[in-house]
């Protein structure tokens, strides 16, 4: 069974059913097949976070998942999250913030962002770090990333300073 | 890098899994969180012709207490070690040590088996089971074994474990009132493979020791049992008791030299997180006082 097998999941709430070989993870699957080049591929060994989606509400490595694994699952993506407005005021603070140079993190920044803004929404910076810390930026210094989080955090408390 | 082509297939239940696995040998490889097996497919340190997914099998999940003994099934990812109040109230040592496991996308996929049957010896979960005098339940076609944690590590990324084997749950003693638990790693950043950790886990009367287990990772090739602890129980400890132990637990110690860290550097975060460790148990902190230069 080196042969392409049969796989039908959701993406960003659309059905999508497709052939795929076994050895094929998530990352390229979203990427080649369905063309969703917002998830990137860094270090293909689950070290530097860039291609963090979401699958039934929990964020994983897409480089660390076959997608014959996905079967049945529910994957989204940065365009999904995007497309949907939850997380426009993210995105903003991280333009405010400057949170983004060449953006090759971001994606993946964005989508462990808004896992920890959504299930610890008191977060404070250091819990912040902590969670992004599986996230490489070799660009920004994380500082302003982690300002970007935080700011969103204190806004959707109601907070803002 | 991208894996090389294998086949996939889900078992849907222990026995046939067990089945594959005889039927493929050393070919196959189980895949349970895949955040071990999959860099090491990615790299291609690792090529089987097959992968057995045991990841929709639901004998092998779960979490449960019953008659003082706290079992976790092996498909327990760390993210539900870290939420469990089951563990939290009888292994409270876990709940703390899984929260310097990865980071959380990792840990959303990451379970105890594949953690255990992988065997880095940098890796926080194997010591722990060790400190915790777990036992670690493994199933062939013949039949259950239970192996005492201290004796299932035989070498880097190596255990007891035969490739038709699965490891199918983990059980352990319930903290007591009178337990105790410590835990710390010595890392570059949070969420990296420890440079020197220590798991441990003692029972205390009074101000004194009646038990004391030491779980040290990333010191040798496995993780260590420390015997160096029998220096330290059935009396109040002293400053040349901790010293003797010390000295004890240098003779035990077999680092390795990597990148991050010397072999005597590991010596010497290990002798330390040994006096902290005791110092904190103890409530003593007087024991912990920095080696004058
Ligand atoms: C970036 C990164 C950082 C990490 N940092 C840490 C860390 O700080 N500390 C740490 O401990 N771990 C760390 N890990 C590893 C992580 O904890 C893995 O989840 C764990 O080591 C393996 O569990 P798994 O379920 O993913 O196993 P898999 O990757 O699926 O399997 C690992 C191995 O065990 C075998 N196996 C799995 N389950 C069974 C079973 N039930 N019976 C028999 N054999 C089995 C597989 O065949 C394979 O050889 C890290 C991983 C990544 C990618
Ligand atoms: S590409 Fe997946 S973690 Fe780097
Ligand atoms: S913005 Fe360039 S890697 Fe983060």
């Amino acid at each position: 069974m080196t042969n392409p097998t049969p796989i039908s999941l959701t993406v960003n709430g659309e059905s999508v059913s497709a052939q795929v070989l076994p050895r094929l993870n998530l990352a390229d699957f979203l990427r080649e097949h369905l063309g969703l080049t917002g998830t990137h591929v860094g270090c293909e060994h689950g070290v530097c976070g860039a291609c963090t989606v979401r699958v039934n509400g929990d964020i994983v490595r897409a480089c660390l998942l076959l997608a014959v694994q996905a079967e049945d699952a529910s994957v989204e993506t940065i365009e999904g999250l995007s497309d949907s407005g939850e997380i426009s005021d993210l995105q903003a603070a991280f333009q405010n913030r400057n949170a983004l140079q060449c953006g090759y993190c971001t994606p993946g920044m964005l989508m462990a962002a808004q896992d920890i803004l959504t299930h610890e929404p008191q977060a404070d910076r250091e819990q912040i770090r902590e969670h992004l810390s599986g996230n490489y930026c070799r660009c920004t210094g994380y500082h302003a990333i982690v300002d970007a989080v935080e700011a969103t955090a204190r806004a959707r408390s109601g907070q803002a300073r | 890098m991208k894996a090389s082509a294998f086949s996939y297939t889900r078992a849907s239940s222990v026995t046939d899994a067990l089945d594959l696995l005889a039927l493929h040998g050393d070919q196959a490889k189980v895949l349970s969180g895949g955040q071990s097996l999959m860099p090491a497919l990615n790299l291609r340190l690792s090529a089987p012709a097959l992968l057995v997914d045991i990841g929709a099998i639901s004998e092998l999940r779960g979490i449960s207490e019953s008659n003082g003994v706290l079992k976790i099934g092996a498909l327990t990812r760390h993210v539900d070690i870290l939420r469990s109040p089951d563990i939290a109230k009888h292994a409270p040592l876990l709940t703390e040590a899984i929260a310097y496991v990865a980071h959380p996308a990792i840990r959303n996929k990451g379970t105890i088996g594949g953690s255990l049957a992988h065997a880095d010896p940098a890796s926080e979960l194997p010591a722990c089971t060790i400190g915790l005098d777990a036992i670690i339940v493994v199933r062939g076609r013949n039949g259950e074994r239970r192996i005492q944690a201290a004796d299932f590590f035989t070498g880097i990324y190596e255990t007891v474990l035969s490739p038709e084997e699965l490891l199918v749950a983990v059980e352990m003693p319930v903290a007591k009132s009178n337990s105790a638990h410590f835990f710390h790693e010595y890392a570059r950043r949070k969420g990296d493979y420890a440079i020197v950790g220590l798991a441990a886990s003692g029972i205390l009367e009074g101000d004194v020791f009646a038990d004391l287990r030491l779980g040290f990772f990333a010191v040798g090739d496995r993780p260590l049992l420390a015997a160096a602890s029998k220096h330290l129980t059935g009396k109040p400890v002293t400053a040349s008791m901790l010293a003797d132990a010390q000295a004890a637990l240098d003779a035990e110690l077999d680092p390795q030299e990597d990148q991050q860290a010397s072999a005597g550097m590991r010596r010497y975060l290990a002798r330390q997180l040994m006096a902290r460790c005791v110092a904190t148990l103890l409530g003593r902190p007087e024991l912990d006082a920095r080696p004058r230069a």
